[in-house]
């Protein structure tokens, strides 16, 4: 349910750029997804075939899923490291006073036309 | 075959929603109506909670809310019975929470004039009501003892967004694993500035603590300037 609400929102912004650049059919749509967003690449992908084959403009359109590495970064010590694997600690000093950096975007990269 | 051409636009599926709430909390400030986003598991005892809350405070500022859920109107009715203040209810068509879209459109059904405090009751769901801001002035969430002490660690984005968290069914304490300084570190440690208020909405133990923090909330929020 949760990744067919972020499916409309991005029928919702291809629709704007494709009105904005008089697209008539797009081909494919490109997200960067990052691993800690809590969207699950499958689940976003089932839930975009239905929809988009609802939609003259999207058609058999192919939704494309990059997985982007999540990053923290630790206030105590400046080190930066993979969150999946030590969450909120840092595995260099053991504070917990650590940052998301990146990973947790669901950005739409660009679409093919 | 045509040649294929790429659009970049590299732009967050949350950006339209993040400006859609930036714009209707300044349209709640400008009309002076401060909107809570109350969120939570199902069967949390939320609408319980917020009867007992509503009950304590109504006689003190103006008051209305909204209920959202995939279906039905039980809560709304519910409210409305038990406490005589107006409180309609919204439809997500399916969907599992509520953007602030949907937030707007479902203002424009209560009478915003003379109004203090709307309260949204987000669809019971831990996950995606925490990553769609509803242009609120703040989030609150309601955590069950039943629920477990480890629900920060589980779900770390909604305790990280929420500003409070009340503890409720803590008459039920002893028949939990549910060890309440455990809960406390595990919240702080997702947002160390969390106001944490233990409760029973059944018992009433509590209560008055959370109408406290929710009229001093309200009143601290009008004496800003816009």
């Amino acid at each position: 349910m949760h990744e067919l609400g972020i499916v409309f929102y991005i029928i919702r912004d291809v629709k704007e750029v494709a009105e904005q650049n008089g697209v008539s059919h797009v081909s494919k749509v490109v997200m960067n997804i990052g691993e800690v967003s809590t969207v699950v690449p499958e689940y976003l992908t089932d839930c975009w075939r239905w929809a988009a084959d609802k939609e003259e403009l999207l058609k058999g359109c192919e939704l494309e899923v990059i997985v982007t590495d999540a990053v923290t970064v630790c206030n105590a010590c400046g080190k930066e490291y993979p969150t999946v694997e030590h969450g909120k600690n840092c595995p260099f000093c053991g504070s917990t006073d650590t940052v998301l950096l990146r990973g947790n975007e669901v950005e739409i990269k660009e679409i093919e036309v | 075959m045509d040649g294929v051409r790429i659009i970049e636009i590299k732009k967050s599926v949350f950006e339209n929603n993040e400006i859609d709430a930036n714009n209707l909390r300044k349209e709640l400030k400008s009309k002076g109506v401060y909107l809570l986003n109350l969120m939570s598991s199902p069967g949390s005892g939320k609408t319980t909670t917020l009867i007992r809350t509503i009950n304590l405070i109504k006689d003190k500022l103006r008051l209305a809310v909204m209920e959202a859920d995939i279906d039905s109107d039980v809560d709304a009715i519910k409210i409305k019975e038990a406490t005589g203040v107006d409180s309609i209810q919204l439809h997500t068509g399916g969907m599992c929470h509520l953007d602030a879209e949907m937030t707007r459109q479902g203002l424009e059904g209560l009478p915003l004039e003379g109004l203090d405090l709307a309260i949204l009751e987000n669809v019971g769901n831990l996950v995606c009501p925490a990553e769609f801001d509803t242009g609120s002035c703040s989030n609150a969430m309601i955590l069950s003892v039943p629920e477990g002490d480890d629900k920060p660690l589980k779900y770390p984005l909604m305790f990280s967004v929420c500003d409070t968290v009340i503890i409720n069914k803590i008459d039920v304490m002893d028949y939990f694993d549910f060890d309440m300084e455990r809960c406390r570190r595990n919240i702080l440690s997702r947002n160390p500035k969390a106001r944490i208020i233990p409760v029973s909405a059944k018992t009433g133990e509590g209560m008055e603590a959370v109408a406290q923090w929710l009229l001093e909330e309200v009143r601290l929020w009008k004496a800003q300037k816009a």
